[in-house]
């Protein structure tokens, strides 16, 4: 049955990935991307990595189809003819794949147990963690504190990219008069609905963000969730009532925050006697350290996430109502 | 505390520095800001060398768990002595950036330059300081995130198709390296790198080792820009500030040539790469075409930075020729003229940016006259110029020697005098330069009679290069010891025998 349901799922992967090679419409090429991320997440979860089929169905499902709609409001929604010749990146590609299939030749049995992955280094992440750091969910002990330096990375990562786009496109505060109709003001009913809805998303970010030790989710997550709900209320009531709650320049120093409040675990860590970002030194009892080590990084991730996402979405959407107002 | 964390310090200052310095949000003091903790950040890691140069390596476990369950920062002679010139020319650029980006970049992103400048910083030292190979592949991550946005600073918008096409193949290069990564995992079970060393060649079947090997040396490639991948250089090069050129062209693709020869000496073993794939031969002519390709390419651009950017892309071809003699002298060679290009083309880009800064132009046309308008900016040029020749007395020459010896020690006469004949290109391309300053006359127009010599602030960083070219032409002792070591232990630990003379 198992192997029913992915070959099913593996099929419409494929078909997916080719309509959005031939098709020149960019709008229903992003819709295609989004369905393209919905099932990576299912493959995921099939394959029981729920941890990533939630991150994949926020991420590359919710945000960042939102963030192709932003580019596609400003550069507009057909693609360009292409003049140059196919053939070399054809070749290229074909090249690729038959690397990659050659690759799969010597690859270990799929999900069988004697393989190298469950023999290394995973046993004692299932065996001890549960001891070591004490959360019910393995995949945030190994992602937030045996590997919590990449995460660390990640976050920074994270903030690379708003950097990026703020040097690119910054966002951009126009005055009380030249402020353009924003918003859908007719849209009774998604008014209503949007206002109902928010503070739900809102709540079910928070639990994503403090039961990720328990169960699937984790900072990444929230922060996308809870920038989700703002980027809904900036689509329905219009960018300028937005940066109200949330204006661009306090964004500006969470984004950077999270970060900083990430990094000063490591070094209350290292003013402790401990290397560089060991929770064990936190608290008298480790596994209390772990605990709080944790949470904190977790909400250092979450607030970074978050501010950068939002950020990133008001670059955009700013820009395009400037240019629709030119 | 500061001798415990030696080994995490050079990334964790600037990693932590640069949040701080978007908060701070002021051009001046942004700038006094992160060039102190560049300024650390080297202090650290002249420490870190000489304590690998004394100890042999250096172990750090991230969070307190041990190798291979958590993440080690491992340092030895080769890493330590890749880290010191980056952190090195990165503070000498941040000097130097102050005048310069007021030319070149707005003032309002200001702020925004430093914050990406030490986000650079901080992947370029991930990099080279991780023992983790999915480590690396984040820190590589965070230094071409922030590269590209560097890249896209400059007022001139032509920098912005440059950054998106350096965005899209170093994008692709990345995920080749994590696709690689990927397939010794699934290998393996492991990501540290003495772990994977260890493990690699356990398995029975290697045919998905080989792919992953495949993967990850056409990804380096790319980032390294190795011919013919190097088509995203020359314009990022080109059209970004110069200061950032500055900095990009002495460290970026110098960290990716370390990536290369970390993966292949510490992870794969040179044996495996060399002997059984056959990398070498494919490496040496490779690099043989870049040297005499994009040499023959700068002698024909108008543009002193595409000059400059091809010969660094030439230059690249000697360090990947050393690593492909496998030799201990040839290795010895390619880490020598890492650290030394540094120095040269530093000086060299930085020599070029005070011309912008005084004339506004590059173009070869613009430096006419300048030898005597700008008398310590060429003289500047002039000797990182000749470094870049390789003449005697200047670092150039020390590389280029080392070379030569490693190729004749193999008795490969015909490589010998190859290297030689890529120098004689490279007095071309140097030369039209200095025709131009010192033997035309500037044009009549009264502007061209206002230019004045470069601020202090730009000459100092770049004479202080200029006086590393000589001192370390002349005192080699310094960093051929530490090359020596560094790519002894490299050898050593690669399992693997030189190919004998």
């Amino acid at each position: 049955m198992a192997v029913l349901i992915d070959l099913v799922l593996l099929a419409m992967l494929a078909i997916t990935a080719l309509r959005v090679i031939f098709l020149k419409d960019l709008f229903a090429v992003v819709m295609l991307f989004g369905i393209y991320s919905f099932l990576s997440a299912l493959i995921f979860v099939s394959l029981d990595a729920v941890d990533v089929a939630f991150t994949e169905a926020s991420v590359g499902a919710g945000i960042s189809t939102v963030l192709m709609l932003g580019t596609l409001a400003l550069t507009g929604r057909t693609e360009k003819e292409n003049k140059h010749s196919s053939l070399l990146p054809f070749l290229v590609v074909v090249v690729t794949g038959a690397a990659l299939v050659y690759g799969t030749l010597d690859m270990p049995p799929f999900g069988h147990p004697d393989n190298p992955v469950h023999e290394h280094v995973a046993p004692r992440y299932i065996e001890q963690s549960p001891k070591e750091v004490g959360l019910p969910n393995m995949v945030t002990s190994v992602l937030a504190s045996y590997r919590g330096f990449d995460t660390l990375g990640e976050t920074v990562v994270v903030f690379a990219a708003a950097i990026g786009v703020m040097s690119l496109l910054g966002i951009r505060r126009r005055s009380e008069d030249e402020t353009p109709e924003s918003g859908l003001k007719e849209h009774q009913v998604l008014r209503v609905v949007a206002k109902l809805l928010i503070p739900f998303v809102v709540l079910f970010a928070l639990y994503v963000q403090f039961h990720g030790d328990f169960g699937p989710g984790g900072g990444f997550q929230a922060g996308v969730i809870a920038a989700a709900a703002f980027i809904l209320y900036a689509l329905v009531y219009g960018l300028p009532l937005a940066f109200q709650v949330i204006g661009p320049k306090f964004l500006q120093l969470l984004a950077p925050f999270g970060v900083l409040l990430y990094a000063s675990v490591g070094l209350y860590s290292m003013f402790k006697g401990g290397l560089f970002l060991d929770y064990n030194t936190l608290a008298s009892d480790p596994v209390a350290g772990q605990h709080y080590g944790i949470i904190i990084i977790e909400l250092g991730v979450g607030i970074t996430v978050f501010a950068v996402m939002l950020s990133i979405f008001y670059a955009f959407a700013s820009q395009a109502e400037r240019s629709n107002v030119q | 505390m500061f001798e415990q964390h030696l080994a995490a310090l050079p990334i964790i200052i600037p990693l932590i520095a640069a949040p701080i310095a978007l908060i701070l949000g002021r051009s001046l003091l942004t700038w006094g800001f992160a060039t102190l903790i560049s300024a650390w950040a080297c202090y650290a890691s002249w420490h870190l060398l000489l304590a690998a140069l004394s100890e042999g390596s250096l172990s750090y476990a991230m969070g307190g768990w041990p190798p291979p369950w958590g993440i080690e920062m491992r340092v030895d002679a080769a890493n330590a002595f890749v880290l010191l010139a980056v952190t090195a020319v990165s503070t000498l650029v941040l000097v130097y950036s102050k005048n310069s980006i007021e030319k070149e970049i707005d003032s309002a992103q200001h702020p925004l330059f430093y914050t990406a400048h030490l986000l650079c910083l901080a992947g370029l030292s991930g990099i080279l300081v991780t023992g983790d190979a999915f480590n690396l592949f984040v820190f590589l991550e965070i230094s071409s995130l922030a590269t590209y946005t560097l890249v896209s600073l400059a007022r001139d918008r032509r920098c912005l198709t440059a950054a998106f096409r350096y965005l899209v193949m170093g994008t692709i290069g990345a995920t080749f390296i994590l696709i690689g990564v990927g397939m010794l995992y699934m290998k393996t079970g492991t990501l540290n790198m003495l772990d994977l060393a260890e493990r690699i060649h356990l398995a029975d079947g290697n045919r998905t080792i080989n792919t992953g090997l495949a993967f990850i040396m056409v990804g380096v490639s790319i980032k390294l820009a190795l011919f013919p991948l190097h088509a995203w250089l020359p314009p990022a090069y080109t059209h970004a500030p110069s200061a950032v050129t500055a900095f990009l062209a002495s460290t970026a693709t110098k960290v990716a040539v370390y990536v290369m020869i970390r993966f292949i000496f510490t992870i794969f073993g040179a044996d495996y790469v060399f002997r059984e794939m056959g990398m070498d031969l494919i490496l040496m002519v490779l690099a043989i075409v870049a040297i005499f390709k994009c040499s023959y390419m700068a002698t024909a651009q108008s543009n002193v930075k595409t000059v400059l950017a091809y010969s660094s892309v030439a230059q690249i071809g000697y360090m990947v020729l050393g690593v492909s003699l496998v030799s201990v002298t040839g290795l010895m060679a390619g880490l020598i003229h890492i650290f030394n290009h540094a120095l040269m083309k530093g000086a060299l880009f930085m020599a070029v940016g005070a011309v912008f800064y005084r004339v506004g132009s590059v173009d070869i046309k613009a430096f006419r006259g300048l030898g005597k308008q700008m008398p310590l900016t060429m003289a500047a040029f002039t000797i990182a110029g000749l470094s870049i020749i390789g003449v005697p007395l200047t670092v150039g020459f020390v590389s280029k020697w080392y070379l030569v010896t490693a190729a004749l020690e193999q008795q490969h006469w015909i490589l010998a005098f190859l290297v030689l004949a890529g120098s004689l290109l490279a007095v071309i391309y140097i030369g039209r330069v200095l025709e131009a300053a010192y033997f035309q006359s500037a044009s009549d127009d009264a502007s061209a009679a206002e230019v004045k010599e470069a601020p202090w602030l730009m000459l100092i960083p770049m004479w202080s290069l200029v006086i590393a070219n000589i001192y370390f032409g002349i005192e080699t002792s310094i960093t051929t010891e530490a090359a020596s070591s560094a790519s002894e232990w490299l050898f050593q630990n690669s399992k693997v025998l030189e190919v004998s003379p």
